[in-house]
């Protein structure tokens, strides 16, 4: 007894906030538009019982779907996401694994206070990190001043609203999600592994190569998806870093919502996003559960 | 022997405290125990002792309430215990990672079952006090279980589990993590304090020796059944069957056929070799395979022929073994069988009779092995 | 043997430069006199009086702390409850799905969690303020403290529990003696967890937010999308401020706790 309500009481909760809402997602891109609120046909009417909902499977159609493939704005979207999600996601690779890399080699008692100074950006507003680059990146901003400053460029450099904005913003914030499992992996790999290769006559280099790398492999590949997955449907860092004409699926869903009013279409950019997420998101999850499995 | 021996098993008018009626537990389909039928009386110290997964731990959990049989009924002073949660049983359980609640202070941990049963405050402190000094523990009364030493965790473990004066207490590897010589103190030490608070114990242990030194009566488990449950010396001098010979101490077994003779049996057992006597009461048909146990220090080993014993082999030192206080000698007979031999070190280093490649006769008198079943 | 090159030496000063700049930058520049937010005018803090006096920042500050604590204590009850379910309560019937939702809104981008929420409220025709931001808010970060409590109770004894049933605590009191003061800390930095990403969150809050309900993240962003301002800037220098002190106490408290254990811990063996 006690049992069941333990259980139900999130499982309703999660069923009623998380489920019910997406299935409505999932039957209004299968719905016409209309101009009207809500702006969108058919509704279910479950009070005329099986003829009810003999009409509203009847008004279903793929129709938005098709409207997604004819113009291509949409096409650009989806692909500009991905292009941008995939830059992003190795330039963090190559800013973080460094850092991971110095962490792990720092000394013992340096280590959790390098920890926390990781940690620290992730409590801080997310909307506040994004923000602190506009005026970085401006063409009046910080940045060009240094520069022209310094003597290096005359004339200031159009960083801000392009997609080089964008990688930036992107590497910035999620960053730290990056670093943590490179550097859990790097942490827990054997010293003595190294002097053993050494011993065996790698050179220094070759021995990250054919050592590190490889142990910390698993810890790559956590962190690729842990930026390349919020990445992709990224909304207020392209709104607020990239230009017009940087293209992102997140942006595209919040226009067509509250600027155009399209919610069919809205529902339907939404649908075709999670189908395109649910490949990596099954591929980490495999990652980790191999991880889990092979640490017992 | 001016004490009359406690063998209440032995006594038809004993009530048994626990009963196991035909228990069986299955999970899934893996039997844990196999239809087990058997009485713990009061007062006893009893030892479950096997490998692991031989289902001892499985047994306890029942004991325990963590587990129910799924056939068969267990009784605790006459009474049905299955429909009984854990908390409601008159049954307490020292765990094998002594469980103690981190956020609780010694004293507290001892506390923690008599508040449960809404006993008033005065006496709670009179009874974990007196827990406290039975397990000398005074001093660490207002410690954190981190603050102690593994030693001392043993003994608040102890004490919080017979605060409440359970029926029955359940002891899973009470001495697992200790270290050697800690354990042989501890060992002694709960039998003392098994002794003062006149509880029943049930320890669960894979340590053989640990078995023998503390139970009264020691059940040998293999696969889900008890093999053989009797007190440590007839375990160890009369074992019911060659794994229960195998698993405590040393032996040689020697496989067989037996022909009647006299009071006992004589053992062929290789070609070309003279058979071998056993006295025993035990009937065997003619022909019939057997096994034959002999314990090392019951085999003697000189360099001439003995005189006057029926069973006499020759054979040659393949390896010694000296343990300081004891050497034991593996001794092959002609037929390749290995024979065990163990004499005690009472002659220094210097003077040992015996060495490598040694030709050597070995002898046991007529009682000194155990005949057992093919 | 662990090597602190050069090589490690700089990509740490470099990397954590580039992880701190901005907000030093921007620390720095909320006290600049001058409107013009690029250029230095001076020492000044008008910006923090000026943005004190700003009713609309006040109301909007109030309304996301009510919200985040409220989503917060909710997202902490039910998600303590999905970690026990999920790491306890053996196998049920639909335990695949239970799972995937747990998880799922991890990884969902917000604004598909935005939407369809919002479609919901309106489906069913609840009228958009303070309590569907909660609601929303409670889903999605009930799923990370479920996330963080679950990886503390699979590494929890259970035979701790069973002490505690043996000793004659009903299951409900063994939770309540034992389990759940043992699993604090895991409970309290999920509350904190949900607590901040309630305070953080603009996605979600847009779609679920009414008129009269406005939270910080979406006054920030309304004012931001304009361009830099340094009435925002002190905004920022104040929530950073509070944030660091927060997680800085935490880590000190953390730490002084495990050398008071490790401490302990000599002193023990040595007796």
């Amino acid at each position: 007894m006690r049992r069941a309500i333990l259980i139900l009481v999130p499982y309703l909760w999660l069923l009623a906030l998380f489920l019910v809402p997406f299935l409505i997602v999932l039957k209004i891109s299968l719905s016409d538009a209309e101009l009207s609120i809500p702006p969108y046909t058919p509704k279910l009417d479950l009070t005329a019982g099986w003829a009810g909902i003999k009409e509203f499977l009847a008004g279903l159609d793929f129709e938005n779907f098709e409207f997604l493939t004819t113009d291509d704005l949409y096409w650009k979207a989806y692909l500009s996401s991905l292009q941008i999600a995939v830059i992003s996601t190795v330039m963090s690779l190559l800013v973080g694994y460094p850092i991971a890399y110095g962490m792990a080699n720092a000394p013992d008692h340096w280590r959790p206070t390098l920890m926390m100074l990781v940690i620290l950006p992730f409590w801080t507003s997310f909307l506040i990190r994004v923000y602190s680059w506009m005026g970085i990146l401006s063409t009046e901003g910080y940045l060009n001043q240094l520069l022209i400053g310094m003597g290096l460029i005359s004339e200031p450099l159009t960083i801000l609203n392009t997609n080089t904005a964008v990688y930036i913003g992107i590497v910035y914030t999620y960053l730290p999600f990056m670093i943590l499992p490179v550097y859990s992996a790097l942490e827990r790999m054997d010293a003595s592994l190294l002097e053993a290769a050494e011993d065996l006559g790698c050179s220094r280099i070759t021995a990250f190569w054919l050592v590190t790398v490889p142990l910390s492999r698993n810890g790559i590949i956590a962190g690729c998806f842990l930026v390349f997955i919020p990445a992709i449907g990224e909304f207020v860092i392209p709104s607020l870093l990239g230009g017009s004409r940087t293209l992102m699926i997140g942006k595209v869903l919040w226009e067509e919502f509250f600027n155009n009013r399209d919610w069919p279409v809205a529902s339907t950019v939404a649908v075709i996003l999670l189908l395109i997420l649910i490949i990596p998101i099954i591929l980490f999850q495999r990652n980790e559960q191999k991880q889990r499995e092979a640490e017992g | 022997m001016g004490q009359t021996e406690f063998e209440p098993w032995n006594d038809p008018q004993a009530k048994p405290l626990i009963q196991f009626r035909g228990v069986t537990k299955r999970f899934g389909d893996f039997t844990a125990i196999d239809n087990q039928s058997f009485d713990i009386f009061e007062q006893e110290f009893f030892a479950l002792l096997g490998p692991s997964g031989c289902g001892k731990t499985t047994m306890m959990r029942m004991l325990a309430g963590f587990e129910t049989p799924t056939e068969g009924t267990i009784l605790l002073g006459g009474q049905d215990i299955a429909p009984i949660p854990p908390n409601r049983r008159a049954v307490n359980m020292m765990f094998q990672s002594y469980a103690l609640f981190p956020h609780l202070t010694v004293w507290e941990n001892i506390a923690f079952g008599l508040k449960r049963d809404r006993l008033d405050k005065e006496s709670i402190k009179a009874r974990v006090a007196e827990m406290l000094k039975l397990t000398r523990l005074e001093q660490f009364a207002s410690r954190k279980p981190h603050q102690i030493s593994g030693g001392q965790r043993q003994r608040v473990a102890l004490a919080r589990s017979l605060a409440k004066a359970p029926k029955l207490l359940l002891l899973d590897e009470p001495l697992g993590a200790l270290d050697a010589k800690l354990r042989q103190d501890t060992q002694f030490e709960l039998m003392d304090i098994q002794e003062k608070t006149g509880t029943t114990f049930v320890i669960v242990t894979h340590d053989q020796e640990e078995a023998m030194t503390v139970a009264s009566r020691v059940a040998v488990m293999d696969h889900g059944r008890i093999v053989q449950a009797d007190t440590p010396a007839r375990i160890y001098e009369q074992p019911n069957s060659v794994y229960v010979a195998d698993f405590i101490g040393e032996v040689t077994i020697i496989d067989g056929t037996a022909t009647p003779e006299g009071d006992g049996y004589e053992i062929t057992h290789a070609e070309g070799l003279p058979p071998l006597f056993v006295k025993t009461d035990k009937s065997f048909a003619r022909g019939q395979a057997c096994h034959l146990a002999i314990r090392p220090e019951k085999v003697a080993i000189s360099a001439e022929k003995p005189d006057g014993r029926r069973n006499m082999l020759r054979g040659r030192i393949l390896d010694i073994a000296y343990l300081g206080n004891i050497s034991t000698y593996l001794v092959e007979l002609p037929n390749g069988k290995i024979v065990k031999a163990q004499t005690a070190n009472t002659r220094r280093l210097a003077n040992r009779p015996f060495t490598w490649e040694d030709e050597v006769w070995l002898s046991w008198s007529d009682t000194a092995a155990v005949l057992l079943e093919g | 043997m662990r090597r602190m090159t050069w090589f490690n030496a700089t990509s740490l000063t470099l990397g954590f430069a580039f992880l701190y700049l901005p907000m030093v930058i921007l620390i720095v520049y909320s006290f600049n006199a001058s409107k013009l937010v690029t250029v230095w005018a001076g020492f000044s803090t008008r910006w923090y009086a000026t943005l004190l006096q700003n009713e609309a920042f006040l109301d909007a500050a109030w309304v996301t702390l009510r919200v985040a604590v409220i989503s917060s204590t909710i997202a902490t009850i039910l998600g303590t409850m999905a970690a026990y379910v999920l790491v306890r309560a053996g196998r049920f019937a639909g335990r695949t799905l239970f799972s995937g939702m747990i998880y799922a809104p991890l990884v969902m981008p917000e604004v598909i969690t935005g939407l369809s929420l919002l479609l919901l409220f309106i489906g069913i025709g609840l009228d958009r303020g303070v309590l569907t931001i909660v609601l929303a808010h409670t889903t999605f970060s009930m799923c990370y403290v479920s996330v963080v409590v679950s990886s503390r109770l699979v590494s929890f004894d259970r035979s701790l529990e069973e002490a505690a049933l043996d000793l004659g605590c009903s299951p409900a009191e063994a939770f309540r003696l034992v389990t759940l003061p043992i699993i604090a800390p895991a409970v309290i930095s999920g509350w904190l967890l949900a607590f901040t990403l309630s305070l953080d969150d603009l996605v979600i809050a847009s779609f679920t937010a009414g008129p009269s309900s406005t939270t910080l993240p979406i006054k920030i962003w309304s004012s931001i999308r304009l361009g830099v301002s340094p009435e925002i800037n002190a905004l920022s220098t104040i929530l950073i401020g509070i944030v660091s002190a927060g997680v800085i106490t935490a880590s000190l408290i953390t730490k002084r706790a495990s050398l008071r254990q490790q401490a302990d811990e000599q002193a023990a063996q040595r007796t």
